[in-house]
């Protein structure tokens, strides 16, 4: 195929990106992102892992070492089944925080540490450098093996060319697609689609070559499991300290790499895709990882002898002649190399900018004392100036190495690097004891270590480290041998610089954050961070445009108070001879307001709001500090003093209501006393008037001397019921009753109150209906006290159901162990208004059909029913009046210490 | 001419008893339980006294008493108020209304012809 066909077809394909990532930018603009945040689509993204380097370099990998291959894959499986739980915490802080990257997240764990963040970002350069120049070498690579024939291609084929265009090019695409605009929560959703397709393209080349080797090179499975069992190698034997030293490290590289930790966490959208992220993506790369092992048998047995196994899965087809799949299987590999270096650029990027260029930029500006200008258009210059920047060192460090080392053993440094990050970010996660000075010690010291060990030496003897240096020790000293480090000599290179890096990495650590004292603002972020699911709100963030008196004032309001803060503010504006609330933003009146607020909120926070709010100025990190010192202390304090008035508060109340209760009692005591004295007094008068008369008047008829003789008695004993109603109610009220409770029939009962109740206006003709059948319950209770209600019941209905054709009905009922009895009669009821007041002492409703009685009795049926468990009632719309009485079946044994609050509310009534 | 006490009074045993020693003393004396019902008679025809209770059903005592001290032809009639609750706070609502004569019950009988007496200068 021809060089030109290829860049074309490559050009082609890289348009088919840019249409997919600007329909996506625009669908997400629009609002229209559903599909763009669906879990599928998240985890296309993360096999931003897989690179170039898995997809021709696993091939090579296999066919150098065998299996090994696999614990490149199953480090990622292993964290993504097993330890989504880290992930999942990650992501949420890195949410919630906005957080823009890793070394973003370290800094901010860190007491928003500048310094942290700019050693973060620079080992991630460090180790992201030789990366993105490896996949700059796999895709010039691709291009000269994929061209047959090297005279057509001329000077154009140079590889060094072909990776300087393809720089180019990934630069302008990451530039359009990943600084379009200063979002703030740093979401690509063009770049995240693009990804993802990428994602599709690679997995489908690679699994087609896969099917071509296995059944049309290969007959068959089996067929191949035989090839591969011939292949054999000595050093493809399994290693077992060397896998697990690998898969170790290929699972802290799935967490740690800038280019992962933007698509896992920074891009981020919903905590739950990373639910389906757990079986998905290692689903993918297993499908992914299926036909290495093929293709790199197939490609020893028939490639001529010399040909880089790294290149089998371009090769093979080519060889074999099949130009279409090996066309799919180069854009495989394209997919695969620049999607890595898009996202990867991206990631290093935004850490150059926000850590290295804008603090520095930030600080000349300040120097200068310049004007503010609009910080995000500066920002975003920044980032795609950074951009092109890690672009350029990727390219640089492609052209000076030669891009002659294996694609694997770039792939495991990078990793090395990126693992120092791993204490520091799980310290931050896990640790609240961790501190900033120990997160440095110990990044700083992993970095050297890599450096020294590994990172160096990879250039070869002679470049950085002289081959005497490698054999003897830098000043002779062997324990300094870069490879075999304090004598260490039995661990090949890699496991090596990864065993002494992390190890004194983790010591320093430790030992740092124990030696040394967190500053308040760590505190407060070790506190977020680490308890991040003790919160619901957002942390706050302290990013505002620049501000208007308009924008003031609620701030103002907000922390003087509404009145306060317009008062201030009229105030101002008056002294500056303007009319309203809204004075001109002067220096004069930053002053005072500053000067108000500190009054409210300590002057640390009051200058960091106005600040923050004017954008004259940048925050300091030591503003920040003492902002969230005082804002603890006054926290602490506010909320002493909130205790204390909730305290207070509640003793008020309580005194409220008893001094409320007291009141009430008083005034129903007087009204009692009234009530009785009115009711002793009235039966009173008439004995003394008639007893006088009698003593005074010398002739009197026996007939009349017998009628007074008769109203005295009768008075006389209508007094005596009354002080007997009078104290059973205080002995039901009190509680103190003597219940003597036996089994009866209730039909029984029923008959002997009807009977009793006869006596009562005995001439008047009174038809009870009953049903006999239902009454036949035996009841155990107090069944003299039962019958004294059902007597005042039926008594009342004796005197005051007044109807030619007087008729009461008694329906009894029994459910769930309670038995009910309704008394109904045909009479005109009681008015809605009187039916709460007829339970009430001396309630009497009308005193024309007066009886005798004093007004206490329905009070003493309800003490009585509430005494034998139950209640009586008044039913209204029965056609007449209507009471239901209802008790337990089977009333227990009283339990002696009943008398409490009830009894207190039930003399209150 | 014999002279005429209207007794308003909803127990019947104490207005019998009113009846009966004010018919000794040589009054003539009406009885009634329902003051609402008497209040047009004693407009259009006061009697010469009136013994009132003060609870009673419908309209109170009071309420009787205030709408007569309203009517043209009773401001000036003598109103004795009987009352069994006997609280100070009701003989100063009484007194304040324009009653003539307030006592508690139960009451001395002898007291009761007294006051008639005084109140018509009999």
């Amino acid at each position: 195929m021809s060089f030109n066909m290829l860049v074309l077809t490559c050009l082609a394909y890289v348009i088919l990106l840019f249409a997919v990532a600007s329909a996506a930018e625009r669908a997400a603009t629009a609002g229209r992102a559903g599909w763009l945040r669906s879990p599928m689509i998240y985890t296309l993204s993360l096999s931003v892992y897989c690179t170039a380097w898995t997809f021709y370099g696993a091939v090579g990998y296999a066919a150098r070492s065998g299996l090994e291959f696999m614990t490149i894959y199953l480090g990622p499986t292993l964290v993504f089944v097993g330890w989504w739980v880290l992930l999942r915490k990650l992501v949420r802080i890195g949410r919630e925080n906005r957080v823009t990257s890793i070394a973003d997240m370290i800094s901010a764990r860190y007491g928003k540490s500048n310094l942290l963040g700019v050693i973060v970002t620079l080992m991630c350069v460090a180790a992201g450098t030789p990366y993105i120049a490896l996949q700059l070498q796999s895709i010039s690579l691709s291009f000269t093996v994929f061209v047959l024939d090297p005279s057509e291609v001329g000077l154009t084929a140079d590889p060094a060319l072909i990776a300087f265009w393809v720089a180019i090019g990934l630069a302008f695409f990451t530039i359009v697609f990943g600084t379009r605009t200063l979002d703030a929560n740093e979401q690509h959703p063009g770049v995240v689609t693009a990804i993802a397709v990428e994602a599709v393209v690679k997995l489908l080349a690679l699994i087609a070559v896969g099917i071509f080797v296995v059944w049309f090179v290969a007959t068959g499975p089996a067929d191949i499991l035989a090839r591969i069992d011939a292949q054999a190698l000595p050093q493809w034997t399994i290693q077992p300290g060397r896998w697990t030293g690998l898969i170790l490290l290929s699972a802290i590289a799935i967490i740690c790499l800038p280019r992962m930790f933007q698509v896992t966490v920074v891009e981020n959208t919903e905590d739950k895709h990373l639910a389906t992220a757990s079986w998905a993506f290692p689903l993918y790369l297993f499908l992914i990882s299926l036909f290495v092992l093929p293709i790199a048998v197939i490609g020893m047995e028939l490639m001529p002898a010399g040909s880089n196994p790294d290149m089998f899965v371009l090769t093979l087809p080519l060889y074999l002649g099949q130009d279409g799949l090996a066309l799919l299987s180069f854009l495989g590999g394209f997919s695969a190399a620049t999607s890595m270096v898009i996202v990867a650029s991206l990631a290093l990027a935004t850490m150059v900018s926000n850590h290295i260029v804008v603090p520095l930029w930030l600080r000349v500006r300040a120097a200068r004392n310049l004007d503010s200008g609009d910080m995000r258009l500066l920002v975003l210059s920044v980032r795609r100036l950074s951009i092109s920047l890690v672009l350029v060192l990727g390219y640089l460090y492609y052209v000076v190495t030669g891009g002659s080392e294996a694609l694997a053993a770039i792939g495991l440094i990078a990793f090395v690097g990126v693992a120092q990050m791993l204490p520091a970010l799980l310290g931050a996660l896990f640790w609240r004891g961790a501190s900033r000075t120990g997160a440095a010690l110990g990044l700083v010291t992993g970095m050297v270590l890599w450096f020294y060990t590994l990172f160096l030496p990879s250039f070869g003897p002679g470049v950085f480290l002289s081959a005497q240096v490698m054999e003897a020790g830098p000043f002779g000293l062997a324990w300094l041998r870069p490879y075999s480090l304090f004598g260490l000599t039995t661990l090949d290179p890699l496991l090596h610089a990864l065993f002494w890096s992390l190890l004194l990495n983790v010591l320093v650590f430790c030992i740092g954050s124990f030696l040394s004292f967190p500053s308040p603002m760590e505190r407060v972020q070790s506190a977020l961070f680490v308890n991040i699911y003790d919160r619901t709100g957002p942390a706050r963030s302290w990013t505002r445009p620049v501000a208007e008196a308009e924008d003031l004032l609620p701030i103002a309001q907000r922390i003087l108070g509404v009145s306060e803060g317009q008062n201030f503010f009229r105030a101002q504006a008056d002294l500056q001879g303007k009319q309203g609330f809204l004075p001109d933003i002067t220096p004069e009146f930053l002053e005072a307001l500053e000067l108000k607020l500190s009054g409210s909120v300590g002057a640390a926070t009051a200058h960091a709001m106005l600040a923050q709010s004017v954008g004259t100025a940048v925050v300091s990190v030591e503003d920040l500090m003492a902002v969230a010192s005082e804002t603890a202390q006054i926290m602490e304090y506010s909320a002493q003093l909130e205790a204390k008035s909730e305290e207070l508060s509640r003793t008020a109340r309580k005194l409220r209501e008893a001094n409320e209760m007291l009141q009430k009692l008083s005034v129903q005591k007087d009204a009692f006393l009234s009530q009785i004295s009115h009711e002793l007094r009235t039966p009173m008068t008439s004995i003394r008037a008639f007893s006088e008369i009698m003593m005074d008047t010398d002739a009197m008829s026996p007939e009349e001397r017998t009628h007074f003789a008769q109203i005295i008695h009768d008075e006389s004993i209508r007094l005596t019921r009354l002080l007997d109603d009078l104290l059973d109610l205080s002995v039901l009220e009190h509680g103190q009753v003597q219940l003597n409770i036996s089994t009866v029939q209730l039909r029984e009962l029923l008959d002997k109150a009807i009977r009793s109740s006869e006596s009562v206006q005995a001439d008047r003709k009174f038809r009870i209906l009953r049903n006999r059948d239902p009454e036949d319950i035996e009841v155990t209770t107090d069944a003299g006290r039962l019958t004294q209600v059902f007597i005042n019941i039926l008594s009342n209905a004796r005197k005051y159901c007044i109807t030619d054709d007087p008729q009461m009905q008694i329906k009894v009922r029994e459910r769930k162990g309670m038995v009910e009895v309704d008394f109904i009669d045909n009479g005109a009821g009681i008015p809605r208004d009187k039916q709460a007041l007829i339970f009430e002492k001396f309630s009497r409703l009308t005193d024309e059909m007066q009886a005798g009685g004093a007004g206490l009795g329905l009070a003493i049926c309800r003490e009585i029913m509430h005494n034998l468990g139950g209640d009586i009632a008044y039913v209204p719309g029965q056609g007449g009046a209507a009471f239901r009485v209802s008790f337990p079946r089977v009333l227990a044994p009283r339990a002696p210490a009943q008398k409490s609050a009830e009894t207190v509310s039930e003399a209150a009534q | 001419m014999q002279k005429r006490v209207l007794v308003i009074e909803d127990e019947p045993n104490i207005s019998e008893a009113l009846r009966f020693i004010l018919t000794r003393e040589g009054w003539r004396v009406d009885v009634s339980a329902d003051g609402r019902a008497m209040l047009t008679a004693l407009q259009a025809d006061p009697p010469d006294l009136l013994i009132l209770d003060v609870m009673l059903p419908g309209l109170s005592g009071f309420e009787i008493l205030q709408s007569l001290r309203d009517g043209a032809e009773t401001r000036e009639l003598p109103v004795l108020m009987l009352t069994a609750k006997g609280q100070g706070a009701d003989r100063a609502q009484a007194e304040r209304l324009g009653v003539t004569r307030f006592m508690t019950k139960p009451f001395a009988n002898a007291e009761v012809i007294a006051a008639v007496r005084e109140m018509t200068g009999s």
